[in-house]
This record gives structure tokens, C-alpha cells and sequence, in this order.
């Protein structure tokens, strides 16, 4: 049992993690806090009078706002929709035997490792290209015809990029949770006359649940927060057709120099995430019990 | 887990598996092989798969117009640099509270946990005009700092998850026969513990080395990393694409070599042990 002597040696190894967080976390905050409040521009910093909510009000309601706050919605559940379905069958996939499966696992997971700045250019322009990429020469090919993808469909074409990138995610999860899975129990229901839709309905798909749940916590947690794909391949555009919520913000405060609607954008923002991690903190917190 | 599964179901799940496998994994392998082609066969049209001149003066012509090394050297200070002052405050942290935990202890790690969900831009704002007043724009110091406290609730989480695997009784065995302090520390937990922090390192490293929020938001030139560099690319001038993609495979050649070998401990950094 911890003695008196190895208690305070513990709370001072604990000590340097806990204020640098807790700077990390307050400093800032407090002072997006603080600027959401004044009447703040980078073009005439020297006045900086106090608006009260004069800033949330602009910027809840800007027009450009609710579009955001809208893309944003579309996104995230878009993406949720394509990596949680997508993973659900992949990581059924690469439970069964067959050759090469470890290579295979390996081959899915890697988009994974490939940095958000590289996803977005190399589907923008090898891939997405209505007259050099692959897409549309396949798409040619079959007599569809080629597609512009980030002037007709922007929005859409973000989120194949993006669900791109987080399909191994969701596939590694889900795939780890399914091999927890006892066979025996597989095995008892095969015997009991379950069919195979009925054991994934009944068996397996309960069993990953948990997972599942992680999973879209976690996700939407990173895709609430999605910039540098936007960033590269629309810049927002057309119009305001790919701008978030992180966009928005960003082109308030570093486009535009509006530091007090940028803030304000920002605790948006933090609200809006926080709802989220409230779920995902007790999820994760029951687990520590166990 | 030998199951027995039939032949014919097998080479059915063989070839549907390469071939998803393969459609996943395409951007990448298209990516690669751009890379060694020449500008005018990168954009022949139909699209050639193998057999094109395989030329390697994309990689020389990257490293001369733009100077490729210097940004990844600012990718591997960053990272490295990072991920190394995260292991000197996260370390003793994990270690205190998987040895001797309070009640108290769970609600450090969750509250840690919650500062990770802190968005970005959140505090881009402040972030930026400290570091503007500072000097610290476009500085490895300044990007190193940041990069160190986004990661930092991970690498105590996964420390933390890591040590509190090894048993208290392997210590108190040791100190019954007698060891010394540095004994024990060096002989007996620090063979548990490599692996652990190991896996942590490479997680830390593989999340700092693509982190693009703050790179693009803090870095101009100096400073700039491989991931920003990157994205210069996407002006009109750059649209070279065998030389797009000859920079970006060496852009992400090294984290997903190490991202391959890291697969399993990956997935319990990234679900902080929820998911086992």
C-alpha cells in the first residue's frame, strides 16, 4: 500500500503533466473567452472596446454561420455513415481465413498513415481530376463520363477524402472487437440452426456495439475539427459550399482579422465538441472501473 | 481459433479480400508509381500502370527547386522533439498514477482525456497572437511546444494503460531478495516497461509527423514540416504531378512503414483502452 512518503513523491511526478495541461487548457481558453467579448481587429489593434455578446450575436447570426454549422453536420455524419458501414463489412472480411490476409489488413489500414495534407492533394488531383485522374478516366471508360468533382459535388468529394482516411479507423477497431468474439459461441448457434445473418444480427453485431459506439465517438470528436482537407483541396469553396465550422473560424481570424468573431466562432466550437466528449468521457470512464 | 473452413470459401474470401484490399490501398500505390514516371506519361491519358520509363528525376529535381530536406528535417525535430518532452513529463505522471493511485487518480486521467477534446480552433486565436507577441511563429521551438501538449493526454493514457499491466509482485519479490533501488529500476521494471513506452513513442511521433492544423496555421517557411510543405503544392504552379507525387511519397514513406509495425498498440492509444 502507497505510504505518506510515496503519495507526495507521486503527486510531484504527477505535477509537470498536470500544469502543463492545465495552462494548456486555461490560458487559451480563457483568453478566446476574453476576445469573444471585444470589439477586436487585427487591422486596428489599438481599440479593443468591450461588445458584451455583440460578437456571438454577429456570428450566430451570419448566414455563413448556419451554412457552416450545416456543412459541418452533413461531414461528419456523412463520413460516420460510409466508415462505420464500410468498417463494419471490412473488419467481417479480414476475420475470415484466406491468403494473405495479413497483408491485405495492412493494405486497408494504410490510408490511416497518410498525412491529412497528402490525402487531399493526391485525390484532388491523381484521383478526382475530371481530365487526368483516374476517377474520371474510369468513369469515361464506362461510358458514365468524368465528373467535376470539386465544382458540382464539393462537399461530397470532401467526404470521400475524408471517410477515406478514417475507414481503416473504424475497420482496426471494429475488427478488434470482433476477434474478442468467443467462437464457441459462433459455433453453438451454428449448431442451434442460426443462420449466418442471424448470428451477425443477434451475435456479433451486440458484441460490437461498444465498439461501434467508441468508434463514433472518437470520430466525430477528430471529424467536428476536420481543416487541413478543406483547406488544400477548397479552401471553403466554391462560395461557402465546403466551409466548417474550424474553416469559418479560421478565415475570421486569419483571412479577415477579426479576432472577437473568430473567438466566438471558436467557443462555438467548444460547445459544440463538448457535447460530444461528455458521452465519450463517461463511456471511457466505466471502462477504468472494470 | 483453427477453424475449419472449405477450400472453395477460402479462395472466394482470397479474392474479394485483394480486391477491396487493392481498391483501399490504390491512392497510395497510384501515388508511388506517379512518382517515377516522367511529367507528360504522369498525365497520359489512359493512365499508365506499369509500363512507363521508370525515372527517378523527380526525387532529385524535389530536393533541388525546394529544398526537401529542409522541411523534413523539421518534420523529424518536431516530431522526435516533441514526442521526447512529452516522454519526460508523461512517463513519471503514468507511472505515479498506475503505482500509486488514489481516488483521485481516475479523475486526473479523464480529466486529461477531456483536454484532448479541446477543438483546435478553439484557441487558434490566442495561440496565434501569444505566439506572434513571442516570436515564436514559425519556430520549431513554438511548433515543438504545441505539438508536445496535444499529445501529451495520449501518452499518459497509453503509459498509463501499459503499466498498470505489470504486476506490483514482481517488485516487492525483488525488494524481498534484496535489490537496491537502481537495481530494481534497471532490472527489473524498465524490461516491462520498454515496450510500453516504445509503442507510445511511435504513436507520438506517427501523430506529430501528419498533424496539419497547427503546422499550416503557425509556420511559414522556417519552420514549416513535411505536412505543410505538402500543401504548398496545391497552388496553380505546382500542379506537376509526378513531382507531387514524388515528395508526397517521401512525405509518408516513413510513417507508414512505422504506422505498419505499430497497427496493434495503435488501436489502444487511439480508443485510450476502451476497446480491447
Amino acid at each position: 500500500m502507497a505510504t505518506t512518503h510515496t503519495k507526495s513523491a507521486a503527486r510531484l511526478m504527477m505535477a509537470p503533466s498536470v500544469i502543463a495541461l492545465l495552462l494548456w487548457m486555461i490560458v487559451p481558453l480563457s483568453l478566446t473567452l476574453y476576445f469573444s467579448t471585444l470589439n477586436y481587429n487585427l487591422f486596428n489593434p489599438g481599440e479593443t472596446p468591450f461588445i458584451g455578446i455583440m460578437n456571438y450575436r454577429f456570428f450566430l447570426s451570419d448566414p455563413a454561420f448556419f451554412t457552416a454549422l450545416q456543412n459541418t453536420l452533413v461531414l461528419v455524419l456523412g463520413v460516420l455513415v460510409i466508415t462505420v458501414g464500410g468498417g463494419i463489412l471490412l473488419a467481417l472480411m479480414l476475420d475470415q481465413v484466406f491468403y494473405g490476409v495479413t497483408i491485405v489488413r495492412l493494405l486497408v489500414i494504410a490510408p490511416f498513415f497518410v498525412m491529412p495534407t497528402v490525402a487531399a492533394l493526391v485525390w484532388s488531383n491523381l484521383m478526382m481530376n475530371p481530365v487526368y485522374g483516374v476517377i474520371g478516366q474510369f468513369l469515361n471508360f464506362v461510358g458514365i463520363g468524368a465528373i467535376d468533382w470539386f465544382s458540382s459535388a464539393p462537399l461530397l468529394a470532401v467526404i470521400i477524402i475524408v471517410a477515406w482516411q478514417w475507414l481503416p479507423f473504424s475497420t482496426l477497431i471494429l475488427l478488434t472487437s470482433l476477434q474478442s468474439l468467443s467462437e464457441d459461441q459462433k459455433e453453438a448457434a451454428e449448431m442451434d440452426g442460426a443462420g449466418a445473418f442471424s448470428i451477425f444480427r443477434y451475435i456479433t453485431l451486440p458484441h460490437m456495439a461498444r465498439a461501434i459506439t467508441v468508434v463514433i465517438l472518437i470520430q466525430t470528436i477528430f471529424l467536428l475539427s476536420i481543416f487541413a482537407e478543406i483547406y488544400v483541396t477548397t479552401s471553403g469553396g466554391p462560395g461557402l459550399q465546403t466551409t466548417n465550422i474550424p474553416f469559418l473560424v479560421y478565415s475570421q481570424a486569419l483571412l479577415q482579422f477579426d479576432v472577437g468573431g473568430a473567438s466566438a466562432g471558436g467557443i462555438v466550437a467548444v460547445i459544440l465538441a463538448n457535447i460530444v466528449a461528455f458521452f465519450l468521457i463517461r463511456l471511457i470512464g466505466k471502462n477504468l472501473d472494470a | 481459433m483453427a477453424r475449419a473452413v472449405s477450400t472453395r470459401r477460402k479462395i472466394g474470401f482470397t479474392i474479394l479480400g485483394w480486391f477491396v484490399g487493392l481498391l483501399i490501398f490504390f491512392p497510395v500505390l497510384w501515388t508511388v508509381l506517379t512518382s517515377f514516371k516522367t511529367e507528360l506519361q504522369a498525365i497520359s491519358i489512359p493512365p499508365r500502370f506499369v509500363f512507363f520509363d521508370w525515372t527517378l528525376e523527380n526525387y532529385v529535381a524535389i530536393q533541388e527547386r525546394s529544398d526537401y530536406f529542409r522541411f523534413a528535417m523539421n518534420s523529424v525535430w518536431l516530431a522526435f522533439g516533441s514526442t521526447l518532452i512529452g516522454l519526460i513529463f508523461a512517463v513519471p505522471a503514468a507511472w505515479a498514477m498506475a503505482f500509486s493511485p488514489t481516488p483521485r487518480t481516475k479523475d486526473v486521467l479523464l480529466w486529461m482525456l477531456s483536454t484532448k477534446m479541446l477543438p483546435a480552433v478553439g484557441v487558434l486565436v490566442p495561440i496565434y497572437l501569444m505566439f506572434r507577441d513571442f516570436g515564436l511563429l514559425d519556430t520549431r521551438i513554438g511548433l515543438i511546444l504545441v505539438l508536445f501538449l496535444i499529445n501529451l493526454p495520449i501518452m499518459v493514457w497509453m503509459l498509463y494503460t501499459y503499466f498498470r499491466e505489470i504486476p506490483g509482485e514482481i517488485l516487492e519479490a525483488a525488494r524481498m531478495d534484496g535489490a537496491s533501488l537502481m537495481k530494481e529500476l534497471t532490472q527489473v521494471l524498465a524490461p516491462m516497461a520498454v515496450p510500453g513506452i516504445a509503442s507510445t513513442v511511435l504513436l507520438s511521433v506517427i501523430l506529430s509527423w501528419n498533424e496539419a492544423f497547427w503546422t499550416l496555421n503557425l509556420t511559414t517557411t522556417n519552420a514549416a514540416p513535411l505536412s505543410a510543405f505538402i500543401a504548398s503544392f496545391s497552388s496553380p504552379q505546382g500542379n506537376f504531378y509526378a513531382k507531387l507525387s514524388a515528395a508526397s511519397t517521401m512525405a509518408i514513406a516513413p510513417i507508414l512503414i512505422l504506422g505498419w509495425f505499430s497497427q496493434k498498440q495503435l488501436v489502444r492509444g487511439l480508443t485510450f483502452g476502451a476497446v480491447k
